[in-house]
């Protein structure tokens, strides 16, 4: 039976998280009527399926439209076939970084691998770190004005003690980073191994 | 005795974090309400929602993993709570996956042996207005309100990761009534409005600003619209994002919001007698004026 099915979709059931489910779509578009951002994405959930279905495998992995995704779950409670469409959708964004087909600046790429590498180091999200990556990361002088700009923000955040300057000289963490760090390796090494991109 | 939980109090909740008032809170809460919170040693990250883009499926998993596996190794035959409606959902989900799927669990066990930990799956993943509601109960709850919330209007606003894809049990996704009942048990008015349960944006408030400022307009407008004077909500970052942007709100909308957000931890430490620096309200950016005062009465 596999010569008709096309080869993205097997690649998305293979390598993209709950990329199975991609099949039990039957296109009644309650996720796309009941995104937030919806009329953000260029192409709605349900026409991401019907367009990994059809085989378009570029169109699909370069849109930014997955990115579009706020985590709200609203679909997922919505959908009558049960399809995990948050996941999904987060699933084919890491696949599609991985063979690094994301569009050029996606903010919500960047923020979000900033916000991974900030855990990462050492175990704990370091918040202050995080919006100094997030208002620097397009340089220096844009950097300051958006700092700028969110100044009055930064400054009612440190009033009432939910923004620590301190943070900046370390900050909280776990006490086992050595084991934490062998931890993810060890989990990288299987994630990549499980989901080499075809 | 005390009844005692496994607590994963999550990033944002530590000291000098943006919902480092929630924890407080959270601890007075717990004082009153006889509950003992057992802090997981050594938790780390739950990878949140946004940490797919760099995390991927098992390492993010596997972070759940461990804190789960911590909690089993040190506070055995307890629930594991979270405060933070992320935290909560993250080792929900991990916990659902690991326990579906025997070569999940097989890989996350072989990542948490270099740490070495082991996974079992022994523990639920509960959040704490489940707590509340599943094992105190809005009855007991109200019996010890010693102060009610008279002539308080407050806008319960759920969002969306303590409402799904799980949520809690007994409850409707598209209109949850726990947070209302909840007010109402401390005596203030819950106000009905229509975005209880609209996304705040989550982390692409971050990346996607102006996307994200309209939906917090659109839930404080309903809110005030209907008549509130305070929203309250569980979750830290729908906290953050209605409370700390609505400056920039104002500004790209010409509105002129000002409302306070509040946490439910902080309504009922004031209900239950506590003090204004027992519910953390130092920690309010837009003051809460309202419950300032009765907590000062």
């Amino acid at each position: 039976m596999s010569k008709y099915r096309n080869s993205f979709l097997k690649e998305v059931e293979e390598k993209v998280e709950e990329g199975n489910w991609v099949k039990m779509c039957m296109q009644c578009g309650v996720c796309a009527g009941s995104c937030p951002f919806g009329p953000h994405w260029a192409h709605p959930p349900q026409e991401i399926f019907m367009m990994i279905r059809a085989g378009k495998r570029e169109e699909v992995l370069s849109s930014d439209s997955m990115w579009m995704c706020t985590s709200c779950y609203q679909c997922i409670v919505r959908c009558p076939r049960k399809l995990p469409i948050t996941h999904i959708m987060h699933g084919l964004a890491t696949y599609a970084s991985r063979l690094g087909l994301v569009p050029k600046s996606q903010p919500t790429q960047a923020f979000g691998q900033l916000f991974w590498d900030n855990l990462v180091k050492v175990g704990r999200v370091n918040e202050l770190k995080l919006s100094l990556g997030l208002y620097f990361k397009d340089g220096f002088g844009q950097g300051v004005k958006n700092a700028m700009a969110m100044q009055s923000v930064g400054l009612g955040l440190m009033k009432a003690k939910r923004l620590n300057p301190m943070e900046f000289f370390g900050g909280h963490g776990v006490s086992d980073k050595s084991g934490f760090h062998a931890m993810l390796k060890k989990a990288q090494e299987i994630e990549d191994q499980r989901k080499k991109p075809a | 005795m005390a009844k005692q939980y496994s607590f994963y109090p999550g990033c944002s909740s530590q000291k000098g974090a943006s919902s480092s008032n929630y924890l407080t809170s959270t601890n007075s809460m717990c004082k009153y309400l006889d509950i003992q919170l057992n802090e997981i040693p050594d938790w780390n990250c739950c990878g949140a929602s946004i940490g797919y883009a760099g995390g991927g499926e098992l390492p993010r998993i596997t972070l759940s993993a461990r804190n789960i596996a911590l909690s089993e190794q040190h506070n055995p035959g307890q629930d594991v709570v979270a405060t933070c409606a992320a935290c909560w959902l993250a080792t929900r989900e991990a916990k659902e996956r690991l326990d579906h799927s025997e070569q999940m669990k097989a890989d996350a066990n072989t990542a948490l042996k270099e740490a070495g930990l082991v996974y079992n799956g022994q523990q639920k993943a509960r959040h704490m207005v489940e707590v509340l509601i599943e094992d105190i109960g809005f009855e007991a709850l109200g019996k010890g309100v010693k102060k009610p919330l008279k002539g308080l209007k407050i806008a319960g606003y759920v969002g969306c990761q303590t409402n799904r894809p799980f949520g809690v049990n007994g409850e409707s996704f598209e209109n949850p009534m726990y947070l209302d009942n909840m007010i109402e048990t401390l005596g203030a008015e819950a106000v009905t409005y229509d975005q209880k349960v609209t996304c705040c944006g989550g982390a692409l408030a971050f990346s996607e600003p102006e996307k994200s400022q309209k939906q917090i307009k659109d839930i404080i407008e309903s809110a005030y619209d209907h008549g509130a004077d305070m929203i309250v909500t569980p979750c830290p970052l729908c906290q953050a994002n209605v409370e700390i942007y609505q400056g920039e709100v104002n500004k790209r909308f010409g509105t002129k919001f000002n409302i306070p957000v509040t946490y439910y931890s902080q309504l009922i430490t004031v209900a239950y007698g506590g003090s204004a620096s027992e519910a953390a309200l130092d920690g309010q950016l837009i003051r809460a004026t309202k419950l300032e005062d009765l907590a000062g009465k």
